[in-house]
């Protein structure tokens, strides 16, 4: 196993080594989830702080969830609650939480690269849970595990990922993970929000999804949102369904194996029709149940890189929680 | 005050067409001849091997005084000045309050007078607190002294609020100086809108909001017939504009500041908010036409958009950062570095940046050697080599991205009206 990292920041700068073991320990931790008892002990005195100074109800519960599972001690900030609102910095709410001797800090944040600012000042383990439209690495990480292990490989896989590819740290986080493991990838939506420069990122882009729908093997379909922002890049959600919605019609061109993913929440009959987003080639819901197990490896291997472990000689520990251990 | 005689010195005057080795002769704080001079009882400034230029100006620069006083003051901002090698700055007016009206500039005349080591010209507001709307009290502000109006930090974004101001300005010969940013079109922008921001996710800054209000500008110059400055030019689209413009003989003028040539947008992949500038740091291309532009003249000025942040401003989210570095003691070495030691122009062209034209444009009584001027020079080494050490900076602010830079060239001696305020010789 290749994961020598205390910090997950970003997909950008993990190597296919260290994204394909995060995908093998999730297969393990999946495994876990499944048993009578689905704890295991391997951050048992770790303590986890989720700080979420940007709204967020499913990738916190999901963090959660993975270090309770990983017998950690988990404490939760959200904005309303946090001193940011007070006038405090960052780093300085980040370095009293260090205080009390925090092993994690799972950052959620609006400003792109906060998890490096705080990565670059503390001595907790940072894992990014979504920097602003920067990077999500484990919504990405998650997506390729679903993939991969829908379709058994990634690598020349037709991938599309339609919607507003701007502001998106999903997409941004995807793009990197699946170009690195060979996937092409095709941006879909307005041209106002895929502009050319995403390119350089190593991807196609098309402004005509009708044109695309039936090369795709995986349509990855992101939130539209029409608030205050988005105003400017495209006039009215009504237009944006009519153009790029994945409607029924559509979906009925797509290759009969192509698997839809959404990282939600879904606007349904919005960016997605409800027989599809319910459909039987939706896997939106093991997306979460994956979401769980990625973020018990996450945890687990940076928790491994922080004790500084040898690679190599730590397959997943996995084994079950004893009788008498306190939980 | 003692009479100084610099010794053996390549003296360059553009001002003069002078590029010869001869000795300059300082007696009452005036450029002198030798038979003013008491030369056995005069200080001897060994310049063998070195360039006595006039002293060198710099027209962009924030002292933050008043008002925010824990970035720099007047006194530690003339001390970086010193060191950098400038003996003359123009102060910006976005202070705290900002420089609007006469009481103002008549407070920083003070303060100057009081601390400052060096020349130090003010500006005033084009529109009162700098908001864009009503036009600056400009006849009092010229009676008080600033050398040219301008809303820097800020652009006036209303077309016929600056019309109208710069026809009133042209009746006092005030120069404009213009921060060129379209709002709407900036938006929210941090960073250069390109390759790096599509990647990192920040807020892009377009360079078209950039051209939009050079363009403006050169129309405005030209209709008015009035001089309009452009600061710190960042992008190609600025310089095609600004060479079309001033080959029809409009009185339209272009600066650059080091750090739009020394470093693209690929620096803030790491988000150090060092990078953080406004106007961003640019594309390969766009510093590829900077070059060209400051080969054939199109950008006559060279200065340093000196814009001190304290550590714990500039240490937040990229987001959330102020705006700026610090340049005065980095931006000789950089520009010497990058234009002189790579031949994209020559020494004494880079001094005509920094002395004649500025001098030009803003109608100073500086920037030359010759007789009866005063004393104010700079003594440059063009090939120290030298390591950029924050440190050891006189400002009060540590905001740069240069530190631990090797740059090839620096000021070692300066003299503002025949007395030595800065002396860094090997």
């Amino acid at each position: 196993m290749q994961w020598l990292r205390k910090h997950l920041l970003t997909i950008r700068e993990l190597s296919v080594d260290e994204i394909t073991a995060a995908l093998d320990t999730a297969a393990s931790f999946k495994e876990v989830s499944s048993r009578q008892i689905k704890k295991v002990p391997a951050l048992r005195g770790k303590t986890v702080v989720n700080l979420f100074l940007e709204p967020s109800t499913r990738t916190r519960v999901s963090f959660e969830l993975a270090a309770k599972r990983l017998s950690a001690d988990v404490i939760n900030i959200s904005a309303p609650a946090s001193s940011i609102t007070k006038g405090e910095t960052l780093k300085d709410t980040a370095k009293n939480i260090e205080a009390l001797n925090a092993d994690f800090i799972i950052l959620r944040h609006s400003a792109p690269g906060s998890p490096k600012f705080l990565a670059d000042r503390l001595n907790a383990s940072i894992i990014n849970a979504g920097d602003g439209s920067h990077e999500h690495p484990t919504q990405a990480l998650l997506d390729v595990f679903t993939i991969r292990e829908k379709l058994g490989r990634i690598d020349g896989l037709n991938v599309m990922i339609l919607g507003d590819i701007l502001f998106s740290r999903v997409a941004r986080s995807n793009i990197w993970a699946l170009t690195k493991l060979g996937a092409n990838v095709t941006l879909v939506g307005p041209s106002t929000l895929v502009p050319r420069e995403f390119e350089e990122m190593g991807v196609r882009i098309s402004y005509k999804l009708d044109e695309e729908l039936e090369k795709a093997d995986v349509i990855n379909l992101l939130r539209i949102q029409h608030e205050r922002q988005r105003k400017a890049f495209f006039p009215s959600i009504g237009e944006y369904t009519s153009v790029f919605g994945l409607t029924l019609k559509r979906f009925q061109r797509t290759k009969p194996g192509v698997l839809i993913m959404h990282p939600g929440p879904i606007n349904r009959g919005v960016e997605i029709a409800n027989e599809v987003a319910d459909g039987a080639r939706s896997v939106v819901l093991e997306q979460v149940t994956n979401g769980l197990a990625m973020r018990m490896a996450v945890l687990y291997l940076t928790n491994n890189a922080q004790v500084g472990t040898r690679p190599g000689a730590t397959p997943p520990e996995v084994l079950p929680m004893k009788e008498d251990e306190p939980s | 005050m003692k009479d100084i005689i610099l010794r053996g010195g390549r003296v360059i005057d553009p001002a003069t067409h002078t590029d010869e080795v001869r000795d300059i002769f300082i007696h009452g704080g005036r450029i002198s001849s030798v038979e003013e001079v008491k030369v056995d009882a005069a200080q001897v400034i060994e310049a063998k091997g070195l360039v006595v230029a006039p002293g060198l100006i710099d027209i962009h620069v924030h002292l933050r005084e008043p008002g925010q006083t824990s970035k720099e003051t007047i006194e530690t901002g003339s001390k970086a000045a010193a060191r950098g090698g400038f003996t003359s700055i123009v102060c910006m007016p976005n202070t705290s309050p900002p420089i609007d009206n006469a009481g103002a500039v008549e407070f920083i005349k003070a303060r100057v007078r009081d601390e400052a080591v060096v020349n130090i010209y003010p500006t005033g507001g084009i529109t009162v607190g700098l908001e864009g709307e009503e036009m600056t009290q400009m006849g009092s502000l010229k009676r008080a002294g600033v050398v040219a109006l301008t809303d820097d930090g800020r652009c006036v974004q209303n077309n016929e609020v600056m019309r109208r101001a710069i026809e009133y300005a042209k009746m006092f010969e005030l120069p404009i100086m213009d921060h060129c940013q379209d709002y709407d079109l900036a938006g929210t922008g941090v960073v250069n809108e390109g390759v790096w921001s599509m990647k990192l996710g920040l807020s892009g800054w377009p360079a078209i909001a950039e051209e939009m209000i050079v363009a403006r500008n050169c129309l405005l110059a030209e209709k008015i017939g009035w001089k309009i400055h452009c600061q710190h030019v960042s992008t190609a689209g600025s310089v095609r504009l600004l060479r079309e413009a001033r080959k029809r003989g409009i009185p339209i003028f272009g600066e650059v500041c080091p750090h739009h040539i020394a470093l693209t947008d690929a620096a803030i992949q790491d988000f150090d908010t060092n990078t953080k500038i406004n106007p961003p740091l640019r594309s390969e291309k766009d510093v590829a036409a900077l070059l060209e532009g400051i080969a054939d003249g199109t950008l006559s000025i060279l200065a340093s958009d000196h814009a001190p942040h304290c550590d714990y401003e500039k240490e937040v989210e990229f987001d959330d950062a102020p705006f700026g570095i610090i340049g005065l003691e980095t931006e000789l070495g950089l520009f010497l570095t990058l234009l002189v030691h790579k031949k994209i122009i020559t020494l004494p062209d880079l001094i005509s940046r920094y002395t004649t034209n500025p001098a030009q444009l803003l109608a100073l009584p500086k920037g030359t050697l010759s007789a009866k001027a005063e004393a104010d020079i700079t003594i440059i080494d063009p090939d120290r080599e030298w390591t950029v050490n924050k440190e050891e900076s006189a400002s009060k602010s540590r905001n740069t991205p240069f530190h631990g830079w090797k740059l090839k060239g620096k000021a070692v001696v300066t003299i503002v009206g025949g007395k030595v305020v800065f002396d860094d010789r090997a």
